[in-house]
Order: structure tokens, then C-alpha cells, then sequence
């Protein structure tokens, strides 16, 4: 391969004396270029020959999709003023709990999941709780949740600090893997047991990236409490729904602005936390 | 740093200013605070007689779901070719749109700044919509089926990868545009041989990665009725058919497993 690459270079070289310049592909190998290009093509034809579009509903639907335009254009917040407050209070406040008990509950397992400082098979148990969280949506582990604690938001606040777990963990995990072990072992050599090298060595290192990532999973919750509340799990997410199913449009509409305003908000709000931070 | 002299003059360092003592005191105190007061709003809006009995209902779950109903599987393929296509063709879309918001959302490529809030808006409503909320609006609109599915995760995917390729953008190196500009490159080209070449791998890149996270999120579009295996899921809680739904879950399991690995082998070899 490396030989029939060279001879590709020169050739291309070749063309560019004589003021032919093609640029150089992003795949180098020709066969496998033009391998990918062709199951591409074949997995586009399988896959859009699958999608059954129903084209009598589609321009059933373009009525409503222009009501819907029409209902962001004039958002209605008034009519049903107590729902949205009470959603978007039971939003915040499981958004709130649920990322601090996540994060307390994260920082052992994360702890547990890095194999630099874990044994094998605490390792092994940690990395299996990390994966179970991250692969399931929130939106399925909220189902089981409601099942086992009934409706409300206190099954929406268990779902989001399971998910939190995953989601902190692995990537806690991860920055103490990246760790300077430098500083580990200075500890260390001052004859520091686990839990001070913990302390002293492996916290101030991964603290800056750990805030800024709790910070980030607050934001990432919010946005999730606005759906969860579709099984029942309380919060934004349930009048959402409600309103939708009503097609009562400005409201819906009223609730994802509020949604994206509140977004933008606790984005900004955290972009200055982590340059703090960092 | 702080230091204090005690009377018979030995001086005593501490960490940190007393006033910076006070507002980490404050901080802490109004965080404390604030949290417990949420967790008074949710502790009086929960029924806790259920919340005492979760522990059975627990239990009570894992045993309906155990043993799994293997047979279910032979049903699934199906919806879980479903998935995948509209996780992938929805990433398709989704990264077609992306591409020119980004370069739009640039500061370094954007042909205005006025045209450049505009991008920005796009990519911040895109990402603070989540893909169920936008499938819940399109089963509205296009009926039940894999197509609104599709365009709910093209949907979220702007703002993801929008965001992440304009970041891209802003952070190649300005000498090589310089160079093609030189030449007397138009616009259109310098971007090509310019600024393209210095983003393409970061693009694949990035549109590998929300391909990984797209399927994740496809499998439960069918909550709301947008195609997928979440159809299968949905029917199977409304039976109560629990060995069914651990059929379904060990599946979106492997099947995430395996687009996760392959989504990080792709990435180590574009990186």
C-alpha cells in the first residue's frame, strides 16, 4: 500500500509541475475510499427504500404545521399561567437535587472506575454501573422509576441522579486517568495513606474540570427534566405534553421558549463558572 | 497571601483573607439552603406511601422481567433496523444542515454579524430542544413514523454538531486562509482550500460522535410514535409485558455497546 501511496504522491506531484494541482483525499487508500463511498450508497438505497413516508397525512399535517408557526409567533403564557409555574417549579428544583445528589454519588464511583487508583474489580462493578446509565435514556429509566415510586417529580429527581452518575463518573474517571502522577507519588513518598493522597494529590488536580462539568450536567438536566415528565416523572415535560396533546399550540409554544430561554441563560451562567475555574 | 501578627509578634499565615473566608461561608450557606428548600417542593409533591413500597415494586419488576421472553427477539429486528436508520439518516440531515450554520456562526467566516445571532439562535434552540420534544411536534404534524423520527434527530443534531464545527472554525489557523487569500482566491474558494481542509477532520469527528449519541436517542423516539424500537417498547409497558421490555432493553444495550465502540475506533482513526 505504502508503495502504490508514494507513487500516487508523485504522480500528483507530476500534474502540479505541469500546473495541474488536484487536492490530496481525506482517505488516502483508494480501495477503501472508494469501498466506503459505495456502502454508503448502498446502505442509503436499503435504508430510504425502508422509510414509509404516508404523503395523505404529511399534507394533513402541513395545516397544523402552519397553526404551529402561527402559535410561535403569538406564544400564549397567560391562560395557563398556574400549570407552566408549577411544571417549570418542579423542573428547577428536581434539576437542582437531582445534579447534587448525582455529583455526591458520582465522585466514589468515578473514584472507582479509574484504574489507576482502583482494584480490578472494583473497577470492573464501577465501569459496569457507568455503562448501564449512559446506555439507557433518561426518558426509559424514568418509566422504571415511576413504576417503583409513583408518579411525581420524585421519581424524575431519582432518574436524572442516576443519569448524572454516568455521565460524571465517566468523565471524572477519565481526567483521573489523565492525572500528573508526579504529584501522586510526592504524596505518597511523605508516607500518605489512600484517602490523604486522594485529598491532597488527585482532588486539586481533576477540581477546575469537575466543576465546570457539574455545571454543564446542571444545564444537560434541565433540558432533561423538560421531557421526562412525559412518562409522569413531574416537571415542565408533563404540561408540555398535556398542551400538546390539547393542541393548544401558544402554549406549547410559551413552554419551549421559556425552555430555550432558560437554557441560554444557565448556558451563559456556566460558560463564566468554567473560565473562573479554569 | 494573608498574614496576621499575633501580640508578641510571631506572624500567622493563613489561606485566605477573612473576607474571602465570609463569602465561601455565604456561598456555601445559600447553596445549602437553596437545596433544601427544593427538596422541600419535591418531598410535598410526592406521594411517599409509594415511595415506601418501592422496594416491592422493585422486586416485584425484576421478577416479572426475569426470564427475558427470548422469543420477542425474532420481532425486533425489524423495528431495530428501524432505529438505525433513523439515527444515521437523521445524522445525515442533520450534519447537511449543520454545515452551513456553522460557517454562517463563525466569527472568522461569517459574511455579517447580524447573519451570525441568527446562526447562533438556530444552533441554541436546536440544542435546548431535546429530540423527543422535537418528535412529539413532528408525530403532530407528519403523522406516526420513521420519517418524523428522522427529522427530529436532523433537528437536534444542528445545534450539536453546529456547535461544535463552528468552535472548530473559529480555532483553525488564520495562515493558510491568508495564503489562499493571496492568491486571489474568491470567497467562496478560500473557504474550500482555505479553511474546509483545517475543520474536515474535527467534522468527521464530530458527526461520528452524535452518529453514537443519535442512536441512543432513536431508541426511545418510539415513546411518542416516531418509528423505532420504542414503538415495540411503548406497546410492551402498555401490556404490562415486562419480560418483553428486558428483551428490548438487552438489545438497545448490545446495540449501543457496539455503536459506541465503533464510534470511538472511527474517531481514533480520523485523530
Amino acid at each position: 500500500m505504502s508503495v502504490s501511496a508514494e507513487g500516487l504522491n508523485s504522480r500528483r506531484e507530476d500534474e502540479a509541475r505541469r500546473g495541474v494541482w488536484r487536492r490530496p483525499p481525506l482517505i488516502a487508500n483508494p480501495r477503501l475510499r472508494w469501498a466506503l463511498v459505495a456502502g454508503v450508497l448502498v446502505y442509503l438505497l436499503l435504508a430510504l427504500a425502508s422509510v414509509e413516508v404516508n404523503w395523505e397525512r404529511v399534507a394533513e399535517g402541513a395545516g397544523r404545521a402552519l397553526n404551529f408557526i402561527a402559535a410561535f409567533m403569538q406564544p400564549d403564557f397567560l391562560s395557563r399561567k398556574g400549570d407552566i409555574l408549577n411544571g417549570l417549579l418542579e423542573s428547577l428544583t428536581m434539576t437542582l437535587t437531582s445534579t447534587v445528589i448525582g455529583i455526591l454519588l458520582a465522585i466514589p464511583v468515578g473514584l472507582g472506575a479509574a484504574r489507576n487508583v482502583a482494584p480490578l474489580p472494583v473497577y470492573i462493578f464501577c465501569r459496569a454501573i457507568i455503562a448501564i446509565s449512559r446506555t439507557f435514556q433518561e426518558i426509559i429509566i424514568a418509566i422504571l422509576f415511576v413504576v417503583m415510586f409513583g408518579f411525581g417529580p420524585f421519581a424524575g429527581m431519582i432518574t436524572l441522579a442516576f443519569a448524572t452518575i454516568g455521565f460524571m463518573a465517566k468523565l471524572l474517571a477519565e481526567d483521573i486517568e489523565d492525572l500528573d502522577w508526579k504529584q501522586v507519588e510526592a504524596i505518597r513518598a511523605t508516607g500518605a495513606g489512600w484517602w490523604q493522597t486522594m485529598n491532597q494529590a488527585v482532588q486539586p488536580q481533576v477540581m477546575p474540570r469537575l466543576i465546570g462539568l457539574s455545571m454543564y450536567r446542571l444545564d444537560i438536566n434541565f433540558r432533561e427534566s423538560s421531557v421526562i415528565g412525559i412518562v409522569g416523572a413531574g416537571g415542565i415535560g408533563a404540561t408540555l405534553n398535556t398542551s400538546l396533546s390539547r393542541y393548544e399550540y401558544s402554549t406549547s409554544a410559551a413552554i419551549l421558549l421559556i425552555i430555550i430561554a432558560i437554557v441560554l441563560l444557565s448556558e451563559y451562567a456556566s460558560s463564566h463558572v468554567r473560565r473562573w475555574t479554569q | 497571601m494573608p498574614v496576621s501578627t499575633t501580640s508578641d509578634g510571631t506572624p500567622i499565615w493563613q489561606r485566605r483573607t477573612s473576607r474571602v473566608q465570609w463569602l465561601i461561608f455565604l456561598a456555601w450557606l445559600v447553596g445549602i439552603s437553596l437545596l433544601l428548600l427544593c427538596w422541600k417542593v419535591i418531598s410535598d409533591n410526592t406521594m411517599w406511601v409509594f415511595v415506601e413500597d418501592a422496594g416491592r415494586q422493585g422486586s416485584d419488576l425484576i421478577s416479572r422481567m426475569t426470564p427475558p421472553r427470548w422469543e420477542y427477539a425474532s420481532q425486533l429486528w425489524q423495528p431495530m433496523w428501524d432505529t438505525i436508520n433513523i439515527a444515521t439518516l437523521g445524522t445525515a440531515l442533520g450534519i447537511a444542515l449543520a454545515f452551513p450554520v456553522a460557517f454562517l456562526a463563525a466569527r472568522n467566516t461569517t459574511p455579517h454579524p447580524l447573519v451570525r445571532s441568527l446562526a447562533l439562535t438556530i444552533i441554541v434552540s436546536s440544542r435546548s430542544i431535546n429530540s423527543i420534544i422535537w418528535a412529539m411536534l413532528l408525530v403532530t404534524i407528519l403523522g406516526p413514523g420513521v420519517l418524523a423520527g428522522i427529522i427530529a434527530i436532523g433537528l437536534r443534531s444542528i445545534g450539536f454538531v453546529g456547535k461544535l464545527l463552528y468552535e472548530a472554525i473559529e480555532e483553525i489557523h488564520p495562515t493558510p486562509v491568508e495564503a489562499v487569500s493571496a492568491t486571489g482566491a474568491s470567497r467562496l474558494q478560500v473557504m474550500n482550500y482555505g479553511v474546509l481542509p483545517q475543520v474536515m477532520p474535527a467534522f468527521a469527528g464530530i458527526s461520528v460522535y452524535r452518529w453514537d449519541i443519535n442512536i441512543r436517542e432513536s431508541t426511545v423516539l418510539g415513546l411518542v410514535g416516531a418509528g423505532g424500537i420504542g414503538l415495540q417498547l411503548n406497546a410492551s409497558i402498555n401490556l404490562l409485558a415486562w419480560n418483553q421490555v428486558s428483551v428490548i432493553f438487552l438489545m438497545i444495550f448490545a446495540t449501543v455497546l457496539v455503536s459506541e465502540w465503533v464510534s470511538a475506533r472511527v474517531r481514533q482513526a480520523i485523530i
